[in-house]
């Protein structure tokens, strides 16, 4: 099971700024283990941030993205209250939508 | 911390070339329009496993990007640990449709790339993981032609 993406936003003078860390290993797949043995990648493919329905941010990650992962953006519009959702996909076809009103 | 793990990097480039080939003709496709506008927006999943900068400009379809002043990269110029590298991309470029993240020396060069829809600032702050001492560059698409902009990070202990 995966925890969920802590997402902070406020809105100031009509742009909204975004902060998220999404809670995931992000493993490489080059990684070795304490007994030797290589741990199979696993990392964040697909993330995609909604603003009321719409999109305002989407993003595709490799394995060089560091270790639950960190983002900051901002976007036009956007007003206490409303609320904003995260997704991200996995490599293993695991899916996660947090959400969070603006504050 | 985590060195001996980094030890395929030099053997995984020995294979570049041959990768090469494929991404090659995916970005002659994208470059003759024989493939549809959304993968030019979000990349093909291909693009992630270019080993070399050469080849992921050429499989996103940005054979030489011109660099530009008018983007901003803020690294360290250290990184003592090499699992979170902060990075920010800020673009000036009007009509900033999307930022990349590439690293030069690590396994894969691609590390991150967003699609800002209208209204979205050209502006990203992350943290990527680097192998060892390299070269970040911020690739960006804006009014549909490349540009980037590279900073060097000496990085103490990598992160792979």
């Amino acid at each position: 099971m995966s925890n969920p993406t802590k997402m902070k936003a406020t809105a100031t003078n009509g742009v909204t700024e975004v902060r998220a860390l999404m809670q995931h290993e992000m493993e490489t797949g080059r990684r070795k283990d304490e007994s030797g043995n290589l741990v199979p990648a696993w990392y964040i493919t697909d993330i995609k941030v909604q603003h009321n329905g719409r999109t305002v941010l989407e993003g595709q990650y490799g394995t060089s993205v560091s270790k639950n992962p960190f983002l900051m953006f901002r976007f036009k519009g956007g007003k206490a209250g409303d609320k904003l959702t995260l997704s991200w996909t996995d490599n293993r076809g695991e899916k996660r939508t947090d959400e969070a009103a603006i504050g | 911390m985590h060195e001996p793990d980094c030890n395929t990097i030099d053997l995984s480039r020995r294979h570049a070339l041959k990768a090469g080939v494929g991404l090659g003709l995916f970005g002659m496709f994208v470059t003759l329009g024989l493939l549809p506008k959304s993968a030019l927006a979000a990349v093909d999943r291909k693009v992630f496993e270019a080993k070399t900068l050469k080849e992921a400009f050429q499989a996103m379809g940005g054979l030489a990007p011109a660099d530009s002043n008018l983007i901003n990269l803020d690294v360290p110029e250290t990184a003592e640990n090499g699992a979170t590298v902060p990075v920010i991309v800020e673009s000036k470029l009007p009509q900033t449709e999307q930022i990349s993240i590439l690293v030069d020396k690590n396994p894969t060069a691609l590390a991150e790339h967003y699609t800002f829809p209208e209204g979205t600032e050209g502006y990203i702050s992350t943290r990527i993981k680097m192998a060892q001492t390299g070269t970040v560059v911020a690739l960006v698409k804006a009014g549909g032609k490349f540009y980037k902009i590279s900073r060097e990070v000496k990085v103490t202990a990598g992160g792979c």
